[in-house]
């Protein structure tokens, strides 16, 4: 390998301070959060203390936080299997062109462009003119579909313009019917693009907050909830929670990460062997 | 014979008639397979987009008062909005801060993609730091607003470094609660959006590309202006897509990081909604999804995103 040229030391020191831009916030709450009882919201350190992570689990310190945390998990895992089961059945419809698959398409564009608030704004007046209560697992759950699904469904675009028809033809060509190729050749093909699709399902809901504004009803979720506190709370108990609703983001991130890495180390080993013949 | 003939004649051209039948058949098929598949997709765009959008048009023309809003067909509101000095202000600032926002995150973006795409050499880094460069993407946006205080404060990390450094004698108060720190904030959630489908479309640079531009004799800045910022226009204005439809329509960011000080459109339509004026936060919102649109279509001359991807 030959030396390398002055210019990659100098983007490598901006690569290493955009990663510190990037962390270097999130890491200092992390640490704030284990502030002493008198600490404030910044540095110095009163001392070091659970003190605040144990506010959270008393409900009269900070509202409703472990409610809400729930209805965000359930809301998440929904808006998850609706988006990969819609994403993975709208990739192959736009496999191949139909009618109006053009509109569909920029509606879809549409979709991702559209600022959020007017879809809070628009579900939330649909849903009080027709007399009609919002609530986070209805008028909520489809405000988020309209931001995961374009996502999902870009991942799928790009998944399948990458997809060898070549598998699906010798399929067929061995007598596989069409859901028989779909379900034995296609799904299991996709399968770790289809982790993708989840991930971003989730971590989007997780995180939603102007489409869910106006469209959860009485019953927050947790960013509706972290929002709330950010107007009246100015105690450190607020980086508590921060720090604790990244952890739990970054396991889940762990999680899905590793399912691709494992599964794609499952194929690596007992993936194809065409070509070393039985013979 | 005739009976030969005929059946020749019918056996010559049945396999014509029969692939075109099955041709029809199968086009007939097709689209009808292909709503069946894209059904539920446009059942969710239906009720969730397109109606909301129909419904915010038809509310834009209502009226209100202090407590309710009726329905009605008058232009008050947008004649409302259209004469007020205001109004311009407030989407002159969207504007602002959707061109800066736009010009960091393109040049932090496009720099942190050209290192990962043409300077990390293995695979599996590449994929370790691309990685790293998307996690936050995936955790609360709130949360990563709410970590800027104790760096920007008057009492913050910031100020305190550099009044031991000896750089100030006072704190500064522009740090947080002003232009500065929303923009800070919008670079610091938006710049991923820009790293993802640049350094895309740069892994899809043939490198032999290059190398016969180093072999033509073209310096490494010839090189990147003439070679592969024309290659990368795809990615950096899909980029450029999300950042700024994402600035545009921001509402939280601004009053967060703003202290309420500062506004734009989307802060415009939730005040309204707060007062409970819809009919005035739809006209709003149909100006802005309009603003938006027109932008986006602008952006969208330049490249095929369904080949893109």
């Amino acid at each position: 390998m030959d030396r390398r040229p002055r210019s990659f030391y100098v983007l490598a020191t901006v690569f290493t301070l955009f990663l510190l831009f990037l962390y270097g916030p999130t890491f200092t709450i992390a640490i704030l959060s284990f502030q002493g009882p008198e600490g404030g919201l910044t540095f110095p350190m009163r001392g070091v203390s659970l003190h605040w992570f144990r506010d959270l689990f008393e409900q009269q310190a900070v509202g409703d936080i472990w409610g809400s945390f729930g209805r965000s998990f359930v809301l998440g895992l929904m808006v998850m299997v609706t988006t990969v089961v819609v994403s993975v059945m709208g990739g192959l419809a736009f496999r191949k062109r139909f009618a109006g698959s053009g509109v569909l398409f920029y509606l879809v564009v549409t979709s991702l462009v559209i600022p959020s608030i007017l879809v809070s704004l628009g579900v939330g007046l649909i849903f009080s003119q027709s007399g009609l209560d919002v609530h986070w697992a209805t008028s909520g759950f489809g405000s988020q579909l309209t931001w995961t699904l374009p996502f999902g469904l870009l991942i799928m675009f790009a998944v399948f313009n990458r997809f060898d028809k070549s598998y699906e033809e010798a399929a067929r060509d061995q007598g596989a019917s069409a859901w028989q190729t779909i379900r034995h050749v296609v799904l299991p093909i996709i399968a770790p693009s289809l982790i993708g699709v989840a991930l971003f399902g989730f971590t989007l809901s997780y995180d939603e907050f102007a489409r869910t504004l106006l469209t959860a009803g009485s019953y927050n979720t947790l960013p509706l909830e972290i929002y709330g506190m950010t107007t009246n709370v100015t105690t450190p108990v607020i980086f508590a929670l921060g720090t604790l609703t990244t952890a739990f983001s970054l396991v889940v991130i762990g999680v899905f990460l590793a399912s691709v890495w494992a599964m794609n180390r499952r194929r690596a080993r007992q993936g194809s062997d065409a070509g070393q013949g039985m013979v | 014979m005739t009976a030969l003939s005929k059946n020749r004649r019918l056996s010559g051209s049945r396999p014509a008639s029969l692939l075109a039948q099955l041709v029809t058949g199968r086009t007939k098929n097709r689209h009808l397979m292909g709503w069946l598949l894209a059904s539920p997709l446009a059942l969710v765009l239906l009720v969730f987009l397109v109606l909301p959008i129909v419904m915010i048009v038809i509310v834009s023309f209502w009226g209100a008062t202090e407590f309710s809003i009726y329905p009605a067909f008058q232009w008050d509101n947008y004649q409302f909005l259209l004469t007020s000095p205001v109004t311009y202000k407030v989407f002159l600032n969207t504007f602002k801060y959707a061109v800066l926002t736009w010009a960091f995150t393109l040049t932090i973006g496009f720099t942190v993609a050209y290192f990962l795409a043409f300077h990390v050499r293995s695979l599996t880094w590449q994929i370790a730091l691309f990685l790293l460069c998307t996690i936050p993407f995936w955790t609360s946006n709130i949360i990563r607003m709410i970590s800027w205080i104790p760096f920007l404060g008057r009492n913050g990390i910031a100020n305190s470094t550099l009044m031991s450094m000896g750089v100030i004698d006072e704190p500064l108060d522009w740090l947080l609660y002003s232009d500065f720190s929303v923009i800070l904030a919008f670079v610091h959630l938006y710049t991923l959006f820009m790293v993802v489908p640049i350094f895309n479309t740069m892994m899809r640079i043939d490198r032999s590309l290059i190398e016969a531009a180093y072999d033509s004799g073209a310096t490494g800045w010839q090189t990147l202006t003439n070679v592969i910022i024309p290659l990368c226009k795809p990615g950096i204005m899909i980029g450029s897509i999300f950042v700024v439809t994402l600035v545009m329509g921001d509402f939280i960011t601004v009053r967060f990081m703003s202290g309420s000080q500062s506004a734009n459109v989307g802060r415009l339509i939730s005040n309204d909604i707060g007062l409970l004026q819809y009919p005035s936060a739809a006209a709003t919102a149909v100006i802005l999804l309009i603003t938006v649109l027109m932008v986006i279509g602008i952006l969208l001359r330049f490249v095929d995103i369904r080949k893109e991807l």
